[in-house]
């Protein structure tokens, strides 16, 4: 088991630091002085050198990188321009935001997307079936910042049942958590449960043709024992391994979302960042969500490991 | 919409040959498609958006620039199909103009895609050697969620149209690359590639005719859903301002600017939202059927 894990953090390491190393390039690839972009177009030269001898870009790029890792190894990616916090420190303090709303979405995802998925599967080419399957696809093509902006027509302006926006944290007055981050993790979750229903019932119905489930039937154990004990459980070790994905798609997600809302998350943070070209923020902010990202993954693919006694990844 | 046609697509109408594929690969596929109500469905909605694209200059004659303060926020009626603006522009012009564009880039990512992830997968499944370093690429490019790249390649190139091509094709080309690079691998054992390399058939050659043939299916599967992830990501680049610059009409950057006017003029948010749901509806069901028809393996996949 351990030897398990280290493997997977081994083998975790090489993209961490492919990803570094891109998040680097890439700012390094800005067409033109981005020290004069940064400055503005009434800058002094003086002005301008003093940005590029801030951001060190003044030095040549074996330097930089050398300068770059070894803040990455203090945990120091530089300061905000924007902002003038230290990027690390802006994007921690916006990620519980993000976390909680996409932890709301999840929620939402893996009820809806599951259970339609199941009934889907077990009420083949029902009504039933169809009508989850048609809603499944309508999740997965209505564009979700439409849909956030449809509820606040709706629910906001029209009703006044719910703010248009903004963010009270959970910790302060978890009612107004939930008034505020309702519409925004609905609109983050529908397209997720729409693929969640969809894959569900596929790997259902997989499962359900297996023989073992015909043995259990035949032997005469209820359905819902076979249902609930034979298939689902099998069918869920595959379904594990899309909740990491989930997991990425609704921070990626939130980016839109939060803008939308006024909920000051990193996907609101990101986008500030790139409208306001605050090049380390951008650079930082992506390299941290991107390495949570890569770790999520991997418990996830750990606990694949351990949900699944035929995976052992001796080989890999 | 007619009810769909779930059953038949977990059945895998693929299974059920045609007398006579054999002879004609292309018309019993096209003819199994065009049995396909899922595929049918998709085309008649996608078929809809790209006429309109297409036909622009004639169905919307106003020019969807054209500004008239005394028509501001007029809703819609028989003058103005789809209302007015804040500037009294004709919403009916700016949406189907915005049709034209949306359609155009996501043609762009695709056709970048097919290019560049077709020759990196063949390349990376191909060639052994080659394989570990692109992937060790690929992969950590695939680990930045797609549209977190798109936006920080944004962020470097600056808004504007190409550029946000440029950007959502840099962040869909590894997961591109990683499907051809799959198909090659299993090909690249095939007896009758092994065949080939034994007869002195030169690299090209082999995947030129004998693997990239036969590793179409999947990837004319993957197209279809990346264009419908390219619509929808190109219209959300542009509702953050991050997309082609104002006054080109854009469905991301009509309903950006709509937003403060959703009281007053709740049409502007409305429309170009029906139309990017009405597009990418259209090709996730184009891909359902051709993934059906063309590749029951990958029933399983989102």
């Amino acid at each position: 088991m351990t030897r398990l894990v280290l493997r997977r953090f081994a083998s975790a390491l090489p993209i961490l630091l492919m990803v570094s190393l891109i998040t680097f390039a890439l700012m390094r690839l800005v067409p033109g002085d981005p020290s004069a972009v940064i400055a503005g177009l009434s800058a002094t030269p003086e002005q301008i050198a003093a940005i590029r001898a801030d951001l060190g870009l003044d030095q040549p790029w074996p330097v930089q990188l050398w300068r770059w890792y070894a803040g990455l190894l203090h945990g120091d990616l530089g300061r905000s321009l924007l902002l003038g916090q230290p990027v690390v420190e802006a994007t921690f303090l916006r990620l519980p935001v993000t976390l909680a709303l996409s932890a709301y979405a999840l929620v939402i995802t893996l009820l809806f997307g599951l259970i339609a998925g199941i009934i889907a599967a077990l009420r083949q080419n029902s009504w039933v079936d169809q009508a989850a399957m048609l809603a499944a696809m309508l999740g997965i093509s209505v564009p979700s910042f439409w849909l956030g902006l449809l509820m606040i027509l709706l629910f906001a302006v029209n009703l006044h049942w719910l703010p248009t926006g903004g963010y009270i944290a959970f910790t302060d007055d978890p009612l107004g958590w939930l008034r505020t981050s309702t519409m925004p993790a609905i609109s983050l979750a529908l397209l997720q449960a729409g693929l969640l229903a969809r894959i569900t019932r596929s790997t259902m119905l997989e499962v359900l043709r297996q023989d073992y489930i015909r043995t259990a039937r035949a032997k005469g154990l209820p359905r819902h024992l076979v249902i609930f004990k034979h298939a689902l459980t099998n069918a869920l070790i595959p379904i594990t391994t899309v909740i990491g994905i989930t997991v990425s798609l609704l921070i990626s997600a939130s980016v839109v979302t939060e803008t939308l809302f006024s909920i000051p998350g990193i996907g609101q943070l990101l986008t500030q960042a790139v409208l306001n070209r605050d090049y380390p923020m951008v650079q930082g902010g992506l390299l941290i969500v991107t390495a949570l990202l890569v770790l999520v993954n991997l418990i996830v693919d750990i606990g694949y490991a351990l949900l699944d006694p035929r995976v052992r990844y001796d080989t890999a | 919409m007619t009810p769909l046609e779930v059953g038949a697509q977990a059945q895998g109408e693929a299974s059920a040959e045609a007398p006579g594929s054999r002879r004609r690969p292309f018309v019993a596929t096209l003819g199994r498609l065009l049995r396909h109500r899922l595929f049918l469905t998709g085309l008649c909605l996608f078929g809809i958006i790209v006429l309109a694209a297409a036909f622009a200059p004639i169905i919307a004659p106003e020019d969807p620039n054209r500004l008239a303060m005394r028509f501001k926020f007029l809703p819609p009626g028989a003058e103005y199909p789809f209302g007015t603006d804040n500037f009294g522009r004709s919403q009916w012009s700016r949406v189907i103009y915005g049709a034209q564009l949306s359609i155009a880039m996501g043609l762009a990512v695709v056709a970048l895609n097919a290019v560049f992830g077709t020759l990196i997968g063949a390349l990376a499944g191909y060639f052994r050697r080659l394989d570990d370093p692109i992937m060790r690429v690929n992969d950590a490019l695939m680990a930045f969620p797609a549209i977190l790249l798109a936006i920080g390649i944004t962020a470097v190139l600056g808004p504007s149209t190409i550029d946000a091509v440029i950007a959502l094709a840099i962040a869909y080309i590894p997961r591109t690359a990683r499907i051809v690079r799959a198909s090659v691998i299993v090909l690249r054992e095939m007896e009758y590639v092994q065949a080939a390399i034994a007869a002195g058939a030169g690299h090209w050659r082999i995947l030129r005719h004998h693997i990239l043939p036969n590793a179409m299916a999947p990837l004319i599967v993957q197209l279809s859903f990346l264009f419908a992830y390219a619509v929808l990501s190109e219209a959300t680049l542009s509702f953050l301002g991050l997309g082609a610059v104002p006054p080109t009409p854009t469905w991301g950057n009509i309903m950006a600017q709509g937003r403060q006017y959703m009281t007053e003029a709740p049409w502007i948010i409305t429309i170009p939202g029906v139309a990017l749901m009405i597009t990418v509806l259209g090709l996730n069901l184009l891909g359902d059927g051709l993934r059906d028809v063309l590749d029951p393996r990958l029933r399983v996949q989102p």
